[in-house]
């Protein structure tokens, strides 16, 4: 089955979409209209793939090639995901009409609310487990996320950490949020990052809170936390993985920063350093989902494919964030043990100890979202 | 066909318009229509209903009027300033650069090849703390030691200059240029002195072009969210921005879909006062 669009089919849609435009009420009844490429159970020639950008591996053969020359199923990868926010937006208009994306897999952050509400909309479909017997290398920690229990939707992509970064140039080590939002010689050279979850946990573990399970005091005391830095000037800007270049050229001395971007960065930088806070770290994963009218069938088999230990050391190496796959670890040991001794990447117990999961209740918390909004100025 | 057109020779206007209608019609009278409805709708997403809920523009604006104001000061300022930059430029080259206008005239616009985005990006570079231009403020102490241009109100103010100047100065540009230099000799053998000529003849023979650009300018720089989000803090943060993040991080629709229509009606009302100022018919030039 080609999900490529007739002419034919292409103009009738055209015809409609002007048609819906008009009549926002109208949307619901046609809904049925896009339902001619949601192939659920048959296995197609050709899978499409978002992802975020610069998240797979690149030197040949790339494990995207070596899946085709495997499956004979061509990959169509797209690097279109920057911002969970921004790619929702673009993909809930199709999906809340019961039409597809175009896409057989794409990929959402668990700590912003979009995975969850995907699941509970009934926006992505069930993965077919039977075609998918490598998930048995999925990590213990991973088994079951909240917004999805028993993984029947999702399999993580990759996980990382967040933690501080600084630029040894301009200052001593910072290992406390403490001291990167009050020490003044890092006056106006500190960022945090844009998502709720990760500067809001971070702060919640230096205020003595537990981010996975948050209330509205703890939540308030760490806004306001944020706040006061904010007001004093000691915070310059949110951002999201902008703070990278900033922080190697000495605009910014420290910042909140994501463990995978840091492990590329200190390759070019030995001036960079990274470290989970004396009061706890942030961890997140990005999961694999199957949107309303993709293959079921091709998105599971892709899975499985990268649940291959190998493939996933592969991956792994070259993207520097965190392998939710057991036995990376020991397969890349044999071609790159260098990488395989990394804890950015490959984090020990003593690490994981130390990295909690955003509250996903919180994360869906309209209140706590506007407040954070807030304190961004918008 | 041609007899048709013959015979229905009062239709031929009409026709000639339809394309620009439809076009109108399509992508904006229904978007807007849309958008509308959607700002009148409650509830939580993605189960908004339409509820006639008006307090969204009431709350909106209670909650919002710190980043309107603001967006609309730092549209003004660029626009004044776009304009003082832009009209000596754009006399000289209509008078004084001779057969090198094209070429002045695509050096305004040569930024425009590049993506608004690049444009705005690069900024960071020039206006970085361990770059050339903070250096050289520090070393004549116009900053001090800690000072930055970036993450402050003025790099946010000269980037969105920066960026819309083309649209200011273009427009003075083909006013001037169709101004006849014999009207201008003519002030002259009048006994008018350069500045009398240049204030009662060059002067009000440009204004449609300084309406055209200041509109052009105006308009687009008041719903700007680029340049408060990559060169400006929270502070900084425009109407534009709240719209942002109320559509793609809050998912509240309604409320961003209000903002949009205060954030037109505002427009709207300024545009109105202008013209009443400036007179009707310098805005149709």
């Amino acid at each position: 089955m080609n999900p490529r669009w007739t002419r034919q089919e292409l103009i009738r849609r055209g015809a409609a979409g002007t048609a819906l435009l008009a009549f926002p009420s109208l949307l619901a009844a046609c809904g049925g209209g896009g339902g001619g490429d949601a192939g659920g159970g048959e296995l197609k020639d050709v899978l499409n793939f978002s992802n975020w950008e610069l998240y797979i591996d690149i030197d040949k053969p790339t494990t995207l090639e070596k899946f085709t020359l495997e499956t004979g199923i061509k990959v169509n990868y797209f690097e279109d995901i920057n911002d969970n926010g921004e790619y929702f937006a673009k993909v809930q208009g199709p999906l809340s009409q019961g039409q597809g994306v175009g896409r057989d897999i794409f990929v959402f952050t668990d700590n912003s609310r979009f995975p969850g509400l995907l699941v509970n909309e009934g926006w992505v479909q069930k993965l077919d487990k039977d075609l998918i017997p490598n998930m048995s290398n999925l990590v213990d920690a991973q088994a079951s996320p909240p917004f999805d229990p028993n993984r029947e939707y999702s399999l993580p992509w990759q996980s990382g950490m967040t933690g501080i970064a600084w630029n040894e140039d301009l200052t001593g080590p910072v290992t406390t949020v403490q001291q990167l939002l009050e020490d003044t010689n890092l006056k106006g050279k500190v960022t945090m990052l844009k998502e709720m979850a990760d500067s809001v946990g971070l702060v919640m573990l230096q205020n003595g809170d537990d981010p996975s399970s948050v209330t509205d005091e703890s939540f308030n005391r760490a806004i306001d936390t944020v706040q006061a830095a904010v007001d004093s000037g000691q915070i310059r800007k949110f951002t999201g993985n902008d703070y990278s270049q900033p922080l190697a050229n000495g605009d910014l001395a420290a910042a909140v920063a994501w463990s995978g971007d840091v492990v590329q960065l200190l390759a070019d930088n030995p001036k960079l350093k990274w470290a989970i806070p004396e009061a706890g770290g942030m961890i997140w994963t990005d999961n694999m989902l199957i949107p309303t009218g993709g293959s079921v069938a091709t998105a599971s088999t892709y899975m499985n494919f990268v649940y291959d230990p190998a493939i996933a050391a592969q991956i792994a190496a070259y993207v520097n964030y965190v392998t939710p796959v057991k036995g990376a670890k020991e397969e890349l040991e044999k071609t790159d043990p260098e990488t395989a001794r990394n804890t950015l990447i490959f984090p020990d117990d003593q690490t994981l100890s130390q990295v909690n999961q955003f509250d996903s209740e919180a994360l869906d918390n309209d209140e706590y979202i506007t407040l954070w909004q807030g304190v961004l100025g918008q | 066909m041609g007899s048709f057109f013959h015979r229905h020779r009062g239709l031929t206007p009409y026709l000639l318009l339809a394309p620009g209608l439809l076009w109108l019609a399509i992508f904006f009278l229904i978007p807007l229509t849309f958008l509308g409805y959607q700002s009148l709708q409650s509830g939580v997403f993605p189960n908004f209903e339409f509820t006639w809920e008006f307090s969204n523009f009431t709350d909106a604006f209670s909650e919002y009027r710190t980043q309107l104001g603001r967006s609309f000061l730092y549209a003004g300022i660029a626009t004044v300033v776009s304009l003082l930059l832009a009209y000596p430029l754009a006399y000289w080259i209509a008078f004084r650069a001779g057969p090198w206008r094209n070429v002045f005239l695509l050096f305004i616009v040569a930024p425009f090849f590049v993506t608004y985005l690049i444009r705005t990006l690069a900024w960071l570079n020039i206006l970085a703390d361990e770059g050339p231009v903070v250096g050289f403020l520090r070393g004549v102490h116009v900053l001090d030691e800690d000072g930055r241009l970036l993450a402050t109100t003025f790099a946010v103010v000269s980037g969105i200059t920066y960026n819309f100047f083309p649209f200011m100065a273009l427009p003075l540009y083909v006013s001037l240029e169709q101004i006849d230099p014999r009207l201008l000799e003519a002030a002259k053998d009048l006994y008018a002195s350069s500045t009398q000529a240049f204030l009662r003849v060059t002067l009000p023979l440009s204004a449609p072009g300084i309406v055209a650009g200041t509109l052009l300018t105006f308009i687009p720089a008041a719903g700007d969210f680029i340049n408060a989000a990559l060169l400006g803090t929270p502070k900084q943060s425009m109407i534009g921005n709240v719209i942002q993040a109320k559509f793609l991080e809050s998912l509240d629709y309604p409320t961003a879909a209000s903002l949009s229509f205060l954030l037109m009606g505002t427009i709207l009302v300024a545009l109105l006062v202008y013209a009443r100022v400036v007179g009707t018919e310098k805005l149709t030039g």
